[in-house]
């Protein structure tokens, strides 16, 4: 069907691409190219520009957390502490946030099958790829603050959302500060 | 809209599994074009209504006018109705279009054909120096009056200036509503926009490859940047690159063979060469500071890229084969997403000035003088127009993300909008061969 479509296209672009016109024969008054090289009048085709769409809106959206009492997901517990802030244009994780990482290398080192992802954010200022650079050297820097913690290197992914998922919306130095982030996702929740 | 949609049942009858239906696109999603400011000599030129062009709504002189006019070297002048209505066969009264103070003159006609398709004829000519410029004519079905109409456009444009006209191109960008994020193409003047890819996560990055038949870009579908080419005649994807970490910023090589990318596979981001099939991968860059935004320069000699090796990111210039890197902007602390001229002689790049402004520059790569060419505060991600006189970019107006384009000499400025929704992200694709 798709070939079939397609050659008829082809076909339809062609004629018109080659086939003189027979009112251009009949009419009196010819129009010229004078065009150098290109004697005489020309007929062209005018050629159709075509988009063929993908729509991944119509799909489910991702797979939902696994449910159940999870330390993971325990409110008071600090693995469902996944956030680490950073100050204006640094990418060193602060004092404050040791005990966080600290408590997910312990669950990583106890649970050698879960696998985390983690996602480094910047504030919306400034280049989008720039921007991937950036939060993926944050993202880089809880990897290796994890791996320095004895958890493995195939447990862990490091990437960059860059400015593109905002936690704060607006353009005042609180939203910034929301979005100069990195969050840890295990899998099943990403 | 009607053909958008028609062609959309034909195809979906082809649709993979798994790819619904996209809604047609509504009227508010069309870019508007909004003219901002004009080259300082404009061209007063004639452009005479076609005698029985309104069987091809919405006409071919209305749309070849605002073409030009956008261009900013046009002024179309008003014309009263003309008995009897001169067509590309009529002789040219000189003197009386001189004296409605035209410079140039466009005659045609419109005939249908036995066939249900039509005929447009026109002729260009210098009132000037009273001299015939050629002319053309096309056979086109109903559905073909714009690209017919950016075709004279186009004519007319390069016989009057000397450059060739990139009214018949289109052009890419990102267009997000809500949640929404949606890869659309349209003609280089916001019409006919169809959509390429829907999602629920953001797309960055589009570069058309250089035949104008497939996008590269990002998208965070799968919640991290992996890098996809996109087929536009068969809605085909498929992903180049997607390594552990992030992947990210394709350019493509001037002859399409390659593009490069940045990954941080292996820590840090650095640039790689990588086959458009997701074959190749070949390693560029080899330290432990950013690398990223490559592209291209037109020869294919040399890649110039953001680094931030020298304490600031600023623009490098490296062999396309990779090894030692020659640092290309020096003036301020923020100096990104380098884009080279088609020509090749200047580069047109994001400059952060000292009060935290973002602004598009052109940098001359013979001279080393900059220029700032925009006067807004958060341009981002600019894109040479192929004939290399416009620079498309993205800026924010009243918190509104739009497309702005603006003359390589600064003149000459237009800002596209979309209502209710942002647009970032703008691409202009090559020639139309």
């Amino acid at each position: 069907m798709r070939a079939i479509l397609i050659a008829a296209l082809l076909a339809v672009l062609a004629a018109c691409a080659n086939a003189p016109t027979t009112s251009q024969q009949q009419a009196p008054a010819s129009v010229e190219d004078r065009s150098p090289g290109q004697p005489g009048a020309q007929t062209q085709g005018i050629g159709s520009n075509q988009v063929s769409g993908v729509d991944l809106t119509a799909q489910k959206q991702g797979a939902a957390p696994a449910g159940g009492k999870s330390p993971l997901t325990d409110p008071s517990n600090i693995l469902s502490h996944r956030s680490i802030y950073y100050d204006f244009d640094q990418y060193d994780v602060k004092d404050e946030y040791r005990p966080l990482i600290e408590a997910h290398a312990a669950y990583l080192r106890a649970h050698p099958d879960a696998k985390v992802l983690i996602q480094g954010n910047t504030d919306e200022r400034g280049s989008r790829e720039y921007n991937v650079a950036l939060g993926q050297r944050r993202a880089d820097g809880v990897k290796r603050m994890l791996l320095l913690l004895g958890v493995k290197e195939d447990q862990v992914e490091a990437v960059s959302l860059g400015e593109e998922k905002p936690k704060a919306l607006g353009t005042t130095e609180e939203a910034y500060a929301q979005n100069r982030r990195c969050d840890i996702l295990y899998k099943g929740e990403y | 809209m009607q053909s958008f949609s028609a062609r959309w049942i034909s195809r979906a009858a082809t649709a993979l599994v798994g790819f619904l239906l996209l809604a047609p696109p509504s009227a508010q999603a069309q870019l508007s074009i909004e003219i901002t400011g004009a080259g300082a000599n404009r061209i007063p030129i004639a452009i005479v209504p076609f005698p029985g062009e309104a069987v091809l709504p919405p006409g071919i002189t209305p749309i070849v006018r605002a073409d030009l006019e956008r261009s900013g070297l046009f002024r179309g002048l008003e014309i009263p109705p003309l008995i009897p209505q001169p067509t590309e066969a009529s002789t040219v009264d000189y003197a009386e279009w001189r004296a409605r103070l035209a410079d140039a003159l466009v005659l045609g006609s419109v005939a249908t054909r036995p066939d249900g398709r039509y005929e447009v004829r026109f002729r260009l000519f210098d009132v000037v120096k009273q001299t015939p410029l050629g002319g053309v004519a096309y056979t086109l079905a109903k559905d073909q009056v714009r690209a017919t109409a950016h075709r004279i456009s186009d004519f007319v444009y390069e016989k009057l200036t000397g450059v060739r006209g990139v009214f018949s191109t289109r052009i890419a960008y990102v267009v997000k509503r809500g949640n929404r994020y949606e890869l659309q193409i349209a003609d280089a003047d916001g019409a006919d926009e169809e959509t390429a890819l829907a999602s629920f996560e953001p797309i960055i990055s589009p570069a058309w490859s250089p035949d104008g038949k497939r996008l590269a870009y990002v998208s965070f579908e799968n919640k991290k940047p992996v890098v996809y080419v996109h087929s536009l005649l068969d809605g085909k994807r498929h992903v180049v690159a997607n390594f552990k970490g992030s992947n990210s910023a394709p350019a493509w090589s001037p002859d399409g063979s390659r593009l490069a990318v940045a990954l941080s596979k292996d820590g840090g981001s650095q640039i790689y060469l990588i086959n458009p099939d997701g074959s190749g991968l070949r390693r560029l860059t080899y330290d432990s500071s950013i690398d990223t935004e490559p592209f291209f320069s037109p020869d294919g000699k040399f890649i110039y890229f953001t680094s931030d090796r020298g304490g600031s990111p600023q623009i490098y210039r490296m062999p396309s084969s990779g090894g030692d890197a020659q640092r290309i902007t020096f003036d301020g602390s923020y100096n990104v997403s380098p884009r080279v001229s088609p020509d090749g002689k200047s580069l047109a790049y994001i400059s952060r000035n000292d009060e935290g402004k973002f602004q598009v520059a052109l940098l001359d790569l013979t001279s080393g003088q900059a220029q700032i060419l925009t006067d807004s505060d958060r341009d981002e991600s600019p894109s040479f127009a192929p004939n290399g006189r416009m620079i498309l970019y993205a800026t924010v107006i009243n918190g509104r993300g739009v497309l702005s384009a603006v003359s390589i000499d600064g003149r000459v400025r237009q800002r596209l909008t979309v209502n209710a929704g942002d647009v970032r992200e703008p691409a202009w694709g090559p020639f139309i061969q």
